[in-house]
C-alpha cells in the first residue's frame, strides 16, 4: 500500500511546480549581500571610465582641449569623436534604423550628451580628469517643442541628415521630422464620425518620464588582446541582441565576443537599449587591452538614458447617443529627442500603440504618429510595457472617459456596453490585433460587487451635495487589455532578428537538471518560475532545477526580457523544449517497463502501465537509464533545446478601481483604495505574480502623480537628481489591494500571458480617471499629469473648489 | 592626501592608507571587497548603502572613510546570526517576499535591523515613516512591511523565550 506521502497529489505538491507560491530561489544571496551586480566585478588591472558630458543642449564643438586631462596622474587616454572615426565608431546604429552618435561629433545635440571619455587608475582619478577636460561651445538655438520643431523655419537639429527625405519609416517631411506612421482605416473611421450623432475630442499630455531602476547602467569590458575575445559584463535586458550589435560594430566574430548580464538591478526598459557608455568602455578595452569598468551615477542615468513616454495626443471617439461606440481617430506628436533610438520592433516605429482600441468593439479606427527631432535626450522605451501600450491604455480609457461624461452615463456602464463579448473571441480589430482571449464583463462585475461601486457613488454624491466637504471625492476605474509577449517573428524583428526565444533543458542522470534561457531577469525571479514550469511538465522537484541567464557562451539565442515577453515567450519555449524531454523519457519508460508507449499514462513525476499501479518509471528512473541503457536506435542523454516564435501576441487584460479624496484646502489626494484586479491567464506563482502587481502599481502611482522631467527653454533638465525625481517611498505609496480572474490564452503552450506590466500600464489612466471624476461635475473632462498637489491646488481655485 | 584609517567592520578590524575623500561605501566596497552595500544615487536619497555606523543606521555614502577611524561598522555581509543562519530579518524578507531586484535589499534590510532596535513593535505607520530613507523600485513596499512585521514578530517570541 502507498504511503499517504506517496499519493499523486502529495507527489504534485512536492514538486512545487506550476501554481505553487513557491519562495523565490533567488533570494538568498540577495539578503546576504552575495548578489552579483556588474559594480560588483573587480579585475585585476581594471581601469576606470568616465565621461566628460555637454552642459548645453545644442552646440557646435570648437575645441577640445585634453591636454591638463592627459597630464595628470593615474590618467590613461581622453578619448574624443576624431580618435573615434578611424574605427568608424564615432556614430552607431540605433534600434529604430537612425543612427546615433557615440561621442558629439562636431556638434552637441542634448544637455549631458557624451563629448569625451577619460580612462584613469580609478573613478575617483576619473571623475577629477573629467572636470580637467576643456571643452569650447559655440551654442546654438534650442528647440525643446515638438510643435516648434516642425515649424518651417525651425533650426536644423541632425545637420548630418541633410538631403535625407527618406528615412527607416518612410518619407521624412521637414528637417526635423523622423516619420509619420499609420493604422487603421482612415476612410472607415472618418465615415464613422460622419456619421456618428456624438463625437468628443480631447488633447492629453503624456509627459516625458525616466524609468529610473536603481541600479544606474554600466558595463566591464575585457579585451583579451592574446586571444582576441572580449568578455562583457553589462547591465542589459537583451545580452545575445548586445553581442550581435558588438560583432557587427567591432567586427570580432560573435563566436568571440560573451556577454554576460549578471544580476540586474531592476530595467524597467532602462537596460534595453545600447548607450554610448556601453560602447566607448568596450573600444576603451580594446584600444588599451585592459579590462575597463564604467558605472554611470543617477544624474548621468535620468539625463542620458533611454526615457519613456513624450506624447502628445489627441484622441476623438464617435458614438450612438446611447453610447456605442462607432468609430476613433487618434493624432500623435512624439518627441523622441535627439536622435530616434525608441526600443520598439523594427516595423513598429509608434511600437503597439495601435492597441489603443482598448477592451472595445470599435468597428472603424484610424491612429497616425509623427516622430519628431528635439534637443533632448533619445531613448524612447517602454517604461514596464509592452512598447508604447501604457500611452495606447491611457488614450483609449481617457477617451471612453470623456463620451461617459459628455453622455452624462456611468464609466462602468459605457464599458460594458462596449466591451469585445467573451463569444467574440478570437477577436480582431480595426487596427488588426488577434486578441487571444478575454472575459470582461465577468472580470468587472467582480471589482463592481467588491468595492461596491453603487455605496461609493452614493457618497460621492453626498459629498457633493454638501459645500462644506473638506475634500472632493473621485473614482477611477479602468478595463484595459495588453498586447504583450512579443512577437510572432513575422511581425517582430529587433536589427533584423525575429522575437522569438529560447530555452535548452538538460536533465542529468541523477534527475536533477539545468535550463538555460534567452531571456534575463532582473526582479521578476525567473530561476523560481522557470523552474516550476519544468517541475510540471517533466515531475522533477523545482527545487533540484537550476535556471541559468544572461551568459551569451552557455544560454541559447534570446531576444531578452522586455515587454512582458519572458513568459508569454520564453516560458513557452520552457514548456516545449520540457515537452520534447518527456517524449523522449517516454520511450525510455517503455523500454524499461517492456510495453508499447500507448501502453504508458504519464501521472506527475511517472509513467505507468495502464491498468497496473504497481508498474512504473519514475523521471528519476528514467533519468539514469537516458544515461546507461537508452532503447536500441535511441541516442543517449536526455536534453533538449527549443525555440519559440510564437504565432500570436497575448492580451492580458484588468479592471482596476480606485477611490481618491483630494484635500479642497491644500491639493493634496490620498489614495483610498486601489483595487487590482489582473488575468494573466495561467499564474505560474501566485505570490511572485502579486509581488509584480504590487510594483507596477506603484510605478503606475509615481508616474501618475509625480513623475516628468522638466526642461527649461535653453534645454536643461531640471530634476534628474533622487532629490527631483519622484520615486515614492513607503510613506506615500498606496496600500493594494489584488483580485484575479483567469483565462487563459489558447494559443499559448501552458496558457500564460504576462503579467509584470499590466499594473503599471493600467494603473496610470485609473489615477488620472479617479481625480479627473473628483472634478468632473465641474465639468472638467480631463487633467494632465502628474497630479501633484501643487498642480491640484490650481485645478481647484481655477475650478472654484478650493476651500 | 591619504590617511591611515581603522575601521572595525562587521566585527573584524580593518585598516587602510586611504585617499582623504574616500567615501565609506567605497572602502568597504573597494578596499574590503563587501560589495553587498550598493550606490544608487549621489544624493542620499536611496538609502542602498545602508549600513550600521556604531549601531546607527547612517547612508555611507555620505561619510567619509576617514570619519568612521576607530569606529564600528555594520554591513549586510554582516547581518546574519552568529552561527551563520538568516537573522529573523533576513528571514522575514525571504517568507514575504520583501525583495525582487535584490539592489536595495541590503540597505533595506540594514536599516530594518536597526528600527526593530529602535521600536520592536512597530505599527504598520511606523514601519513605513521608518524604512522611508530607502528606496525601493520593484516590490511596492507592501511586502516589505510585512517582511518587518514578520522579524518583529519573531524577535518578541524569541524575546519572551529568553525573558
Amino acid at each position: 500500500m502507498n504511503a499517504p506521502t506517496d499519493t499523486a497529489e502529495a507527489r504534485e505538491l512536492a514538486l512545487a511546480g506550476m501554481g505553487a507560491s513557491r519562495l523565490r530561489k533567488e533570494d538568498a544571496r540577495f539578503i546576504q549581500g552575495k548578489g552579483n551586480y556588474v559594480d560588483d566585478l573587480k579585475l585585476p588591472g581594471m581601469l576606470h571610465m568616465d565621461i566628460v558630458r555637454a552642459p548645453v543642449a545644442h552646440a557646435r564643438i570648437k575645441k577640445i582641449n585634453k591636454e591638463a586631462a592627459l597630464a595628470m596622474p593615474g590618467v590613461h587616454a581622453v578619448l574624443t569623436a576624431d580618435d573615434l572615426k578611424p574605427l568608424k565608431l564615432h556614430w552607431m546604429p540605433t534600434l529604430a534604423g537612425d543612427v546615433a552618435a557615440v561621442l558629439a561629433d562636431e556638434k552637441v545635440h542634448f544637455q549631458m550628451q557624451e563629448v569625451a571619455i577619460v580612462i584613469a587608475d580609478d573613478r575617483y582619478i576619473a571623475a577629477d580628469a573629467v572636470e580637467a577636460v576643456e571643452v569650447e561651445y559655440e551654442e546654438l538655438p534650442v528647440v525643446m517643442d515638438p510643435f516648434e520643431a516642425l515649424k518651417p523655419d525651425a533650426p536644423v537639429l541632425r545637420e548630418d541628415l541633410a538631403g535625407k527625405t527618406e528615412g527607416a519609416h518612410g518619407k521624412r517631411e521637414h528637417h526635423n521630422h523622423i516619420f509619420t506612421w499609420e493604422a487603421g482605416d482612415k476612410a472607415a473611421a472618418d465615415a464613422a464620425f460622419d456619421a456618428a450623432p456624438v463625437k468628443v475630442s480631447q488633447h492629453m499630455y503624456y509627459p516625458r518620464v525616466h524609468p529610473c531602476p536603481l541600479e544606474t547602467c554600466g558595463c566591464v569590458a575585457n579585451f583579451d588582446p592574446i586571444r582576441g575575445e572580449l568578455t562583457t559584463h553589462i547591465t542589459s535586458q537583451a545580452p545575445h541582441v548586445v553581442r550581435t550589435v558588438v560583432s557587427l560594430l567591432s567586427g570580432i566574430p560573435e563566436s568571440k565576443v560573451r556577454i554576460i548580464s549578471p544580476d540586474i538591478g531592476g530595467g524597467f526598459g532602462n537596460k534595453v537599449g545600447i548607450y554610448p557608455g556601453y560602447v566607448c568602455v568596450i573600444v576603451a578595452s580594446i584600444v588599451l587591452g585592459r579590462p575597463v569598468k564604467w558605472v554611470e551615477d543617477r544624474i548621468e542615468n535620468i539625463s542620458s538614458t533611454a526615457f519613456a513616454r513624450d506624447y502628445h495626443m489627441d484622441g476623438e471617439l464617435a458614438a450612438t447617443s446611447d453610447g456605442k461606440i462607432l468609430g476613433l481617430r487618434v493624432n500623435v506628436v512624439a518627441d523622441h529627442g535627439a536622435f530616434d533610438a525608441c526600443a520598439d520592433p523594427t516595423k513598429f516605429p509608434a511600437g503597439l500603440f495601435h492597441i489603443c482600441s482598448g477592451s472595445y468593439d470599435v468597428p472603424a479606427a484610424h491612429a497616425s504618429v509623427k516622430g519628431v527631432y528635439t534637443n533632448k535626450a533619445p531613448g524612447g522605451v517602454a517604461y514596464r510595457c509592452s512598447f508604447r501600450v501604457t500611452e495606447a491604455v491611457y488614450l483609449i480609457e481617457r477617451m471612453v472617459d470623456v463620451l461617459a461624461q459628455k453622455l452624462g452615463m456611468d464609466k462602468a456602464e459605457i464599458r460594458a456596453k462596449n466591451f469585445i463579448k467573451k463569444e467574440q473571441f478570437p477577436y480582431t480589430s480595426a487596427f488588426g490585433f488577434e486578441y487571444d482571449s478575454g472575459d470582461y464583463h465577468t472580470a468587472l462585475q467582480k471589482v463592481l460587487d467588491a468595492v461596491d461601486y453603487k455605496g461609493l457613488r452614493a457618497e460621492q454624491a453626498a459629498k457633493r451635495a454638501d459645500p462644506n466637504s473638506p475634500t472632493l471625492m473621485g473614482i477611477g476605474l479602468v478595463t484595459f487589455t495588453e498586447v504583450v509577449g512579443a512577437g510572432p517573428s513575422k511581425m517582430c524583428d529587433i536589427l533584423g532578428v525575429g522575437m522569438f526565444d529560447s530555452c535548452e533543458i538538460r536533465v542529468h542522470p541523477t534527475g536533477s537538471a539545468i535550463a538555460r534561457m534567452g531571456t534575463i531577469t532582473q526582479g521578476q525571479g525567473h530561476q523560481t518560475t522557470y523552474a516550476q514550469i519544468i517541475a510540471t511538465e517533466l515531475g522533477i522537484p523545482s527545487e533540484v532545477i537550476q535556471v541559468e541567464e544572461g551568459d551569451t557562451s552557455t544560454a541559447p539565442y534570446g531576444l531578452g526580457t522586455y515587454g512582458s515577453r519572458s513568459t508569454p515567450v520564453a516560458g513557452a519555449a520552457i514548456a516545449l523544449a520540457a515537452r520534447k524531454i518527456h517524449a523522449k523519457a517516454k520511450k525510455i519508460a517503455a523500454h524499461l517497463l517492456e510495453v508499447n508507449e500507448g501502453d504508458l499514462d504519464w501521472e506527475v513525476d511517472r509513467f505507468k502501465v495502464k491498468g497496473d499501479d504497481a508498474k512504473f518509471k519514475t523521471m528519476a528512473e528514467i533519468s539514469w537509464a537516458a544515461y546507461n541503457q537508452p532503447p536500441e536506435g535511441l541516442e543517449p542523454g536526455l536534453e533538449a533545446v527549443h525555440y519559440y516564435d510564437p504565432p500570436n501576441f497575448t492580451y492580458p487584460f484588468g479592471i482596476y478601481l480606485c477611490v481618491v479624496d483630494i484635500d479642497r484646502a491644500t491639493g493634496e489626494t490620498k489614495i483610498r483604495r486601489f483595487y487590482a484586479l489582473d488575468d494573466c491567464g495561467t499564474r505560474i506563482n501566485p505570490m511572485i505574480i502579486e509581488g509584480q502587481i504590487h510594483g507596477g502599481l506603484t510605478e503606475g502611482f509615481a508616474v501618475a502623480m509625480g513623475q516628468q522631467m522638466p526642461f527649461d527653454a535653453q534645454g536643461n533638465l531640471m530634476g534628474n537628481t533622487l532629490m527631483d525625481y519622484f520615486l515614492p517611498t513607503a510613506v506615500e505609496t498606496p496600500k493594494w489591494e489584488t483580485d484575479f480572474t483567469v483565462t487563459p490564452s489558447p494559443h499559448h503552450p501552458i496558457g500564460a500571458k504576462g503579467v509584470a506590466e499590466s499594473p503599471h500600464v493600467g494603473s496610470i489612466p485609473t489615477f488620472t480617471s479617479a481625480i479627473v471624476d473628483a472634478f468632473s461635475h465641474l465639468g472638467v473632462t480631463h487633467l494632465d499629469m502628474p497630479h501633484s498637489s501643487y498642480r491640484l491646488w490650481k485645478s481647484l481655485r481655477e475650478h472654484g473648489a478650493a476651500l | 592626501m591619504t590617511i591611515r584609517t581603522a575601521i572595525t567592520v562587521n566585527g573584524k578590524e580593518t585598516s587602510r592608507e586611504v585617499e582623504a575623500r574616500t567615501l565609506l561605501v567605497h572602502y568597504l566596497r573597494e578596499e574590503l571587497s563587501l560589495t553587498g552595500t550598493h550606490v544608487g544615487c549621489d544624493t542620499s536619497n536611496c538609502g542602498a548603502c545602508t549600513v550600521l555606523l556604531d549601531g546607527e543606521a547612517v547612508k555611507s555614502c555620505t561619510v567619509l572613510a576617514a570619519q568612521v577611524h576607530d569606529c564600528n561598522i555594520t554591513t549586510i555581509e554582516g547581518a546574519a546570526q552568529a552561527d551563520g543562519s538568516f537573522s529573523p530579518v533576513q528571514e522575514g524578507f525571504r517568507q514575504e517576499h520583501g525583495l525582487q531586484c535584490g539592489f536595495c535589499t541590503p540597505g533595506m534590510l540594514v536599516r530594518s535591523y536597526r528600527l526593530l532596535q529602535e521600536n520592536p513593535n512597530p505599527t504598520e505607520e511606523e514601519i513605513r515613516v521608518g524604512i522611508s530613507g530607502n528606496l525601493c523600485r520593484c516590490t511596492g513596499y507592501q511586502n516589505i512591511v510585512k517582511a518587518v512585521q514578520s522579524a518583529a514578530r519573531k524577535l518578541q517570541e524569541a524575546a519572551t523565550a529568553t525573558a
